[in-house]
């Protein structure tokens, strides 16, 4: 089963590549999307068994990526349908610079999708932290081609950063997981292959001090990869250049599963009684990403590097969730959920007022209630939930790691997270209502349902999800917590 | 034994130094060459007692793709690109020198917190692991041009690679896999770019690279 929601993407990804039929291979990649859903559903169902030796498993934690994964993706699949028909083949020219560019061939496109889903399902299923490893380096190595989508040199600088800052990155995870190795010298033979599982069971065994090392490299690498700043830099420049689509991905399901990647180690220190010093690191790293994101948001000109930023502070939000435990925990991982769909919509809706505007820039694009009613509603929409107000899911989860950090007695920290939370509202209000208000001469037209429907969805998700979290969901965020010793 | 392990380890500290001195292209692949032959074939002495096939495929993989295939396709690629073959470093020579010293003692520092449980026999290896990971990270940094970034990157790839090979033989399929992804995968997939890059740019300088900033 878990074997099976792997290979499915990355079969149809490698047939994408050779089908000639625009229509046929659109209509591979919602079929894909859907039968990867579906299968989702079912492992939310009925648990599927550890496959390849415990290798591959799929507990509450994984259940819970997968399933925000999953949606997320069909959703981006269907807009991207509408997408790939807006874009053509023909020669383009370029909205801020005025050269002609041609896009990369829409097999490839399309097949560095399917790619990218098989990946990010592999790394969710992974509990062996080499396999997981392998599966991250697969997810940058599929997703660079698909940020270099629109053939020009500023899509080119932004795939190189990403290519290198993130190869980087997962260097030095693989030293980080060599360190853990030497971490375990100590058990011979009895631990029986690096899988989270026997990590955590023979805890106590470990060598602190190369697990706390290996904690560090693998924060830092997979770090790099989640957008924690200091290491954030690939991602305003990939998100301000890729296509809509894949910033919708990149930011609402990688991001994920890189978080995911630093959780499952930061479960093994806490079985091994490092839990402060893991816990200390990602409340540091949290804090950071939320102060320089609040730097660069405000004075913000460019409204999808705006959207980029706004997810390293989200997942600064996430990390020092986990990092300060207890309730904090249950809203960071609920947080996790509400960002993936909120950003998701975000971006998507982005994607719309770029084709209508034909400009990034924030103070060029007016009076989008005007022209693009629904996407200025749903813009406007994003932004209250972006920001943590109510009635929308953020507000929640933000609000329950406020609990929780003056729960745990960090009054100092539960402040500054606050009056950060404060400065990127105020970053953000300066920009989006004046996108929204207004006049324009933007001619008013009719928005075709593919472009609409789907970030509507996902915003239909974040407004229940502030209004009332699902049993289900509640109860496999609990789960989770308790299956890393946090709660 | 020992004494050619430490030869090599000195070889090896050295070359990270004149890396960074270095202002040629071309002489920095020859010394990345060196390098990854040199700890290529390390692990042989450190498993000399319990030589298996598999440690003697994962050392001859790896030498063979650090010490000659890389080094010569870098070559074509410096000799293909029409244009200066200097490494224009973002930080001079000498300040680079000075900060690789201070890497090195930083290293040996680390190595010397970070005892090995088990066999002792390796004091410096850690150390010499670490310093090369270092010098490939502030090559990246430091030096302007598509390629020597790549360099840098494979100075990095030289550094952890030997620290698994030595001493993550536990979880060989963890190994080998790192060979394969991080040294062919991606080095394959930047080779590609740096290409695109050239043709893009007509020439291999990262600082053109400049568009995107806030």
């Amino acid at each position: 089963m878990i074997v099976a929601l792997v290979l499915l993407p990355l079969t149809a990804g490698a047939l994408a590549f050779f089908l000639r039929s625009d229509g046929l291979r659109r209509g591979l990649l919602v079929a894909t999307a859907l039968a990867h859903s579906g299968l989702t559903v079912a492992a939310w169902l009925r648990r599927p068994l550890a496959e390849l030796g415990g290798w591959l498993e799929l507990d509450d934690l994984e259940l819970l990526i997968l399933a925000v994964t999953s949606l997320l993706f069909l959703v981006a699949a269907v807009y991207a349908v509408g997408y790939l028909r807006r874009e053509g083949r023909d020669q383009r020219e370029d909205y801020t610079e005025g050269f002609l560019f041609v896009n990369a061939p829409e097999a490839t496109f399309t097949g560095c999708l399917l790619l990218f889903l098989g990946a990010m399902t592999l790394v969710i299923g992974a509990q062996h932290f080499g396999l997981m490893w392998v599966a991250v380096e697969g997810t940058t190595l599929a997703s660079a081609p698909l940020i270099h989508f629109h053939r020009h040199h500023r899509s080119l600088e932004a795939a190189w950063k990403y290519l290198v800052i993130c190869s980087v990155g997962i260097a030095i995870a693989l030293l980080g997981n060599f360190f853990l190795v030497v971490a375990t010298s100590a058990l011979d033979d009895q631990l029986g292959g690096l899988t989270v599982r026997a990590l955590a069971e023979h805890a106590g065994q470990l060598d602190p001090t190369w697990l706390r090392a290996a904690f560090l490299l693998l924060l830092v690498g997979y770090g790099t990869k989640m957008g924690l700043a200091p290491l954030h830099t690939w991602l305003p420049d990939a998100h301000s250049e890729a296509p809509s689509v894949v910033s919708a991905l990149l930011s609402g399901a990688l991001l994920n599963c890189a978080f995911l990647a630093i959780l499952r180690l930061h479960g093994v220190c806490v079985a091994a009684g490092q839990a402060a010093f893991s816990a200390n690191l990602l409340v540091g790293f949290g804090l950071v990403s939320m102060g320089f994101a609040a730097v660069f948001i405000v004075g913000q000109r460019d409204y999808k590097r705006m959207l980029a930023y706004s997810s390293v502070e989200h997942m600064g939000i996430a990390a020092l969730g986990v990092g300060l435990g207890g309730a904090a925990g249950f809203g960071a991982l609920l947080h996790v959920v509400n960002h993936s769909l909120t950003k998701g919509m975000l971006f998507l809706i982005a994607g719309n007022v770029l084709a209508a505007y034909r400009t990034r820039s924030s103070a060029e694009v007016t009076g989008l209630l005007r022209a693009l009613p629904a996407s200025g509603l749903l813009w406007l929409a994003g932004f209250l939930a972006v920001t943590g107000s109510p009635p929308f899911g953020p507000f929640l989860s933000e609000f329950t790691i406020l609990r929780g950090g003056l729960a745990a007695q960090r009054p100092v920290i539960a402040v500054v997270y606050l009056v950060l939370l404060l400065l990127v509202f105020v970053g953000m209000a300066m920009i989006v209502p004046g996108m929204a208000h207004g006049e324009t001469n933007v001619a008013r037209r009719r928005e075709p349902w593919l472009a609409v429907v789907p970030p509507a969805c996902l915003g239909i998700g974040v407004l229940i999800l502030g209004v009332y979290v699902p049993r289900p969901l509640a109860d496999a965020i609990t789960r989770a917590l308790g299956a890393l010793g946090l709660s | 034994m020992n004494d050619w392990i430490d030869a090599a380890i000195a070889l090896v500290v050295l070359g990270n130094l004149s890396l960074l001195g270095t202002s040629r292209l071309v002489a920095c692949i020859r010394i990345l060459a060196l390098q990854g032959l040199l700890l290529g074939l390390l692990p042989l002495f450190f498993h000399a007692d319990d030589l298996t096939l598999r440690v003697v495929l994962q050392v001859t993989a790896s030498t063979i793709s650090k010490g000659i295939v890389f080094p010569w396709l870098l070559t074509r690629a410096v000799r293909g690109a029409d244009e200066r073959r200097e490494v224009a470093p973002v930080v001079g020579y000498t300040p680079s020198l000075l900060i690789g010293g201070a890497l090195l003692g930083l290293a040996l520092w680390l190595g010397g917190r970070l005892p090995l449980p088990g066999d002792a026999e390796s004091e410096f290896l850690v150390a010499v692991a670490l310093n090369t990971t270092m010098v490939g990270l502030f090559l990246i940094i430091a030096r302007r041009m598509a390629i020597t970034q790549v360099l840098g990157y494979l100075a990095m790839e030289n550094g952890i690679t030997t620290f698994g090979l030595v001493f993550a033989e536990r979880e060989p399929l963890l190994v080998e896999m790192g060979i394969f992804l991080d040294a062919f995968m991606a080095v394959f997939v930047m080779g590609l770019m740096v290409y695109n890059i050239n043709r893009e740019f007509r020439h291999l300088d990262t600082e053109r690279l400049s568009n995107l900033t806030d």
